[in-house]
Order: structure tokens, then C-alpha cells, then sequence
């Protein structure tokens, strides 16, 4: 079995880890002071050579993107993280904040040098009080200790309930002080970013991930992970397991590596689905528990790695019941911009809800499906796509329990069997 | 109601945070929600005249962003996750469960104005599912009974502290101070991180 490997995650096991005492007690801010010696140039070229690559779910090349924004131009440059963890299943970006803040505001530091920026902005979703609070403080902390201030300024903005934002041309616009609604591209953001300036736009882990491989150097990094999927990662493990929680390993490891690790599914069950990366990615099967959880690996077998975000489903789980709750979802979350994602999620969940009822015949799934290829890939942005992701890949594994629904003219599972306290009744 | 002239300072420095005036619209709606509960017309006047904009295109922004009430809620306003991980995993019976208890539907209020109930989406703590949230800290691995003990302390006006954030639940305007950005000196307190976020961290010592 493949070893977990924590990096990012190595010391959030002391108390005070969220601490600026703590986080240069175990070497922090070095990566930023090295950097800063070097060459911006040669900053992005070590990131490209590390083999880093995006961890909000695209998985484009990090220092690729750096290397992206235009020098000597005379335009204020900004880099902006993505700090607006919302795609359902993903909760690593959160916990990652709420232990150990300063590694992102060090990464800031980096990366604003290796882009020529003089502004960094985090962007967190609004529904985290706590974590907001942390980095907050992390950031007062690190200008009193002159890592900001000399050169880079870190503004924090806290968003307020969009998961759209979570795309970075929305989250742009809602940065400027706009309805957070997707822009079309091209200009990309390293054109036409943030006030129409050159800008990168990065996830949490990305820029976590940088301080490190910094100090310990691109063959490091190299080292780890699958050929073209370098590095470690946190992968995310909840629902039906016997111990979820947080898993950081080389890319490449596999769900039933993971599994054993967590304590298998929960007693007395089996696993039914599974998504890799988030309600967006198409889910998966029993018999998709060896694929490598690599970029490449999940991509080849119809699906992508996301965010890592292996939510786990039983048996006692209704297909029809979950990929409902998630259109409905799609469907509360479309900005409105896009007239087939507007309207096609409102009709898919009309569809669903009369499925999950038992209502309907076999012809609406065809029209689900009819639906699905009318919106994905027909809007500014991928929600569309992240919507019937979930409604195509279970009618590929699932379509009979679908028809069972229909043929029981109602739902074929107690929702109580599928909760956490269905064998203890204590929620009862 | 009256804006202090400390407030109009404070109103005055999230502006100053950013290089462009507009950027400072969410973080003062939030200012606005941390003096009045809520968003009120009055709040939107005031930031459409504080960043030189119409009431419209603040208004614009207000009714986009659904943290953004357009009316009072409760002292502790409490979210049910029900996207499809918690609703499966309990957050449906939670959310039904609480509405019964409470006499309340999506989006009520109860009477003394404690308590506000709304079913959220997922608020990235799947591994501690279900989850529920109250002025935005963390409720982890909650049951029906656990939830409806939580919202009655709050009623009783002494509200159980959330599982991983401040050591006490502070009130719905004093969270939205804090996503206006202000500093209320409570970062230190609470946990680093729960159980099942150091998870695989210990299996990694543990030499597994």
C-alpha cells in the first residue's frame, strides 16, 4: 500500500498550529526568503519544474499559468486565490485555513514576486465565521512581522453565498463589486483579469503547496505522484466510511487504498457510488476502485480528479434521491447569466422530482438526457457541465434503478437506513 | 438607525482596502448586516453614497448573494446542510426535525426572534457530516436530538458552543462584523482541527 505523505498537512496536529509562532517554529517564511532572492523568472520555472498543478480542479500547470502573465508591460499585476470552497464534497481548502493559514499567506508572498504583483487577494466563501476569522488574524500577524507590507499586500474578501464564485471570472466580478455572474473568454484572466489587469488566479492548495517546493526543490516534488500528476495532495473522504476525514498522499493512490485507510465502508455495507472530485465530476462505481486518483487515471475513466472529493454512498443510498439533491442544488446556484443553464437546470429538477417521486415514464430519461446535451458546454462557464454530470453518469451506471423507481410508482429506499445514526436511532 | 461617526470610520477603511472604491460593496453589506441584522434600504443608500453609486446597482448586488437578508433573522440563525452528502447522511431528518420543533419553515423566524432556520448547501465539512452551521461556526456530526438541544440553548439564551470555532457562539451581527473583515479577537480560541481532519496525518505516525 502506497504511504500517506504529509506536507501540507504535517504539523496541524499541535494545538497552535494556526499560529505565526508555530508556523516559524517549523521553518516558515524561509521559502518566502529564498524566493525572494531569486530571480522572479526562475521562481515560475522551479514551479514549472516541480510539476504543480492546480488543485481547484482544472489541474493546469501552476507555474505554466504564471508564465502566462505579460512582463514589463506597466500594468499592475494581481494574484487572486480562490478561497471559495463550495463545489458539495470538497473540505480541504477550510480545514487547511482553519490549521495552518500563514502557508497560504507565504505562497502569496511567492507567487505575487514570481508574477510581478503587488496586491494578493483571498477570496473565502462567507460561511465559515471561524476561518475567517484565522486568517484574518494570520494576515495581521505576518504584517507585523514584515512578511507583508514591504512590497505585497494581502486584503482578504469575504464572500457571501454564491457558489459560482467559486469560478474564477465570476469571482473576479464579484471582487470588483458585481453581481458574481462568469465573464466569456477569451481575454483570460492573465490578459484581462481583476480591473481588466493581468491576473492569476489561483486555488488555496495550489498556492499552500508552493512554500514547500521551494525549500525542498522541484526534484522533490518530482519525486512524488504519477508521471504527468506530481506531487501530494489532500484527499477528502466522507460519507458511508468508517472514519471519514482528511488524507494527504501522492497523486495516484486509489480508492481502495483510501478505503482501508478510513476503516473500509461502514459495517454491514457495501459501496453503491462514489464521486472523485465533487458533485461536478461523474460519479463512479464498485468497479472503479483501482483507478489511479490522478489526473490522467480519473480523466481515462470518464471522469476527472476535481477537487478529491470522494464522497462515499451505500447501499441503502437512492441514486434517484442523491442526483436529485444535487440538480437542485445546480439549479439554486446558476447565476442566471446563461439562458440553457437558467432554464435547462429549472426543468431538469422538475423532471428529477417527479422521478424521485415514482411519476413518469421511461421517456424522461430520455428527455433528461435530451436536456443535458442542450446546456453543457452552451454557457459562459462549466456549471452546466458540472450539472448534468451527475444526471448522465448515473443514468450510464443506474438507469434500472431509475426504471425500478418508476415501476414502484415511489422511492425504493427509507432515507433513515442512509443516515449516520440509522443503526444507533439516537437521532430517532 | 443613526450611524456613529466610529462606524462611518470603520466604513471608511474597508473602503480603503482596495484599490478600486466598488470592490468595498460586500464587505459593507456585511457592515451593514453587523448594524441592522439585516440589509435594509437605508444600509443600501448609504454604501451607494459612501462608493458614489446608484441605490440600484448596490441593490443589484444585495439581492444576488444569498448570506444577504432582506429582512431580520434570528440572534443565532441556524443552516441545515441538505445538499446531497448531509441530506443522505441525516441533514434531511435534522432540517424536518427542526422545523417541527421550532413551528418554523425554510427561511422562519421564531417569535422572540432567537432563532432563524434555513437548509444551506454544502459548507465544505463533508468529512463531519451532518452538518449543521449556526451564524456560520460549525455544529460537526449532528443528530436530530443533538440539533434540536442546540437550537432550544439558544432560545434559553445560552447558546452550546459550535465544535470547531470561538468558545462561544457570538450573535448574528457580531459574525457579520467579522465578514466585514473586523477583527474581533477570537482567532486564537478553539480547536486547530477536528478529528477527522487530522485523520490521516495520525495514520502517517502511526507508521500505517
Amino acid at each position: 500500500m502506497r504511504q500517506l505523505v504529509p506536507v501540507l498537512s504535517a504539523h496541524w496536529d499541535e494545538k497552535d498550529s494556526f499560529t505565526i509562532e508555530a508556523y516559524t517554529r517549523h521553518g516558515g517564511y524561509k521559502a518566502a526568503q529564498k524566493a525572494l532572492a531569486m530571480d522572479p523568472d526562475a521562481v515560475i520555472q522551479l514551479v514549472k519544474d516541480s510539476g504543480l498543478r492546480g488543485r481547484g480542479g482544472a489541474g493546469f500547470p501552476t507555474g505554466m499559468k504564471w508564465g502566462f502573465i505579460p512582463q514589463g508591460d506597466n500594468k499592475a499585476h494581481y494574484l487572486v486565490v480562490n478561497a471559495d470552497e463550495s463545489e458539495p464534497g470538497t473540505c480541504k481548502d477550510m480545514p487547511l485555513l482553519m490549521a495552518n493559514p500563514h502557508v497560504l499567506i507565504e505562497g502569496c508572498i511567492i507567487a505575487c514576486h514570481a508574477i510581478r504583483a503587488k496586491y494578493a487577494f483571498i477570496y473565502i466563501r462567507g460561511e465559515v465565521t471561524h476561518i475567517v476569522r484565522r486568517v484574518n488574524q494570520a494576515i495581521e500577524d505576518a504584517y507585523k512581522a514584515g512578511h507583508l507590507g514591504n512590497g505585497v499586500e494581502i486584503v482578504l474578501h469575504v464572500g457571501a453565498g454564491a457558489y459560482i464564485c467559486g469560478e474564477e471570472t465570476a469571482l473576479l466580478d464579484s471582487l470588483e463589486g458585481f453581481r458574481g455572474q462568469p465573464r466569456l473568454r477569451p481575454p483570460f484572466p492573465a490578459i484581462a483579469g481583476l480591473y481588466a489587469m493581468p491576473t492569476v488566479v489561483n486555488n488555496v492548495e495550489s498556492i499552500a503547496s508552493v512554500p514547500a517546493i521551494i525549500l525542498n526543490g522541484a526534484q522533490w516534488y518530482q519525486s512524488m505522484g504519477t508521471e504527468k500528476s506530481k506531487g501530494t495532495t489532500l484527499y477528502s473522504l466522507s460519507g458511508h466510511v468508517k472514519n471519514p476525514g482528511q488524507f494527504e498522499a501522492p497523486l495516484g493512490i486509489t480508492l481502495r487504498e483510501l478505503l482501508e485507510l478510513a476503516g473500509g465502508i461502514r459495517d454491514g455495507h457495501r459501496l453503491k457510488f462514489w464521486t472523485p472530485g465533487g458533485s461536478s465530476t461523474p460519479i463512479f462505481t464498485d468497479a472503479h476502485l483501482d483507478i489511479p486518483l490522478d489526473y490522467e487515471g480519473v480523466a481515462a475513466a470518464g471522469s476527472m480528479l476535481g477537487t478529491k472529493a470522494l464522497q462515499i454512498f451505500d447501499e441503502t443510498t437512492s441514486i434517484v434521491r442523491a442526483v436529485l439533491r444535487w440538480t437542485e442544488f445546480y439549479k439554486h446556484e446558476s447565476c442566471g447569466k446563461c439562458t440553457p443553464c437558467r432554464e435547462g437546470t429549472w426543468w431538469l429538477v422538475q423532471i428529477l422530482r417527479d422521478l424521485d417521486a415514482g411519476v413518469g415514464t421511461e421517456e424522461d430519461l430520455n428527455k433528461l438526457l435530451d436536456i443535458c446535451d442542450n446546456i453543457a458546454g452552451r454557457s459562459f462557464c462549466a456549471l452546466a457541465d458540472g450539472a448534468v454530470a451527475p444526471i448522465i453518469s448515473s443514468l450510464q451506471y443506474f438507469r434500472q434503478e431509475y426504471l425500478d423507481q418508476l415501476a414502484n410508482k415511489g422511492p425504493l429506499f427509507d432515507p433513515m437506513d442512509s443516515t449516520l445514526f440509522a443503526s444507533s436511532k439516537a437521532g430517532a | 438607525m443613526a450611524y456613529s461617526n466610529e462606524d462611518l470610520a470603520t466604513m471608511d477603511s474597508i473602503i480603503k482596502r482596495y484599490p478600486r472604491s466598488r470592490s468595498a460593496i460586500m464587505p459593507l453589506l456585511h457592515f451593514v448586516q453587523s448594524r441592522v441584522g439585516f440589509v435594509n434600504g437605508e444600509g443600501i443608500e448609504l454604501i451607494a453614497k459612501l462608493l458614489t453609486l446608484e441605490a440600484a446597482e448596490v441593490s443589484a448586488v444585495a439581492t444576488f448573494y444569498t448570506q444577504y437578508k432582506r429582512s431580520p433573522v434570528g440572534e443565532y440563525h441556524v443552516g441545515v446542510c441538505t445538499n446531497t452528502l448531509c441530506a443522505v447522511m441525516g441533514g434531511d431528518a435534522i432540517f424536518a426535525g427542526l422545523k417541527e420543533h421550532l413551528g418554523l419553515e425554510n427561511d422562519g423566524v421564531t417569535a422572540d426572534g432567537k432563532v432563524s432556520l434555513e437548509h444551506i448547501e454544502c459548507n465544505a465539512a463533508c468529512d463531519y457530516a451532518p452538518v449543521v452551521m449556526a451564524n456560520w461556526e460549525f455544529y460537526d456530526n449532528q443528530t436530530v436530538q443533538s440539533a434540536k438541544d442546540l437550537v432550544d440553548s439558544m432560545q434559553s439564551g445560552n447558546p452550546k458552543p459550535p465544535t470547531r470555532g470561538a468558545n462561544t457562539l457570538v450573535t448574528w451581527k457580531e459574525a457579520s462584523a467579522v465578514l466585514a473583515g473586523i477583527n474581533d479577537g477570537k482567532a486564537h480560541e478553539g480547536v486547530q482541527a477536528g478529528g477527522p481532519t487530522l485523520l490521516g496525518l495520525k495514520i502517517s505516525k502511526e507508521g500505517k
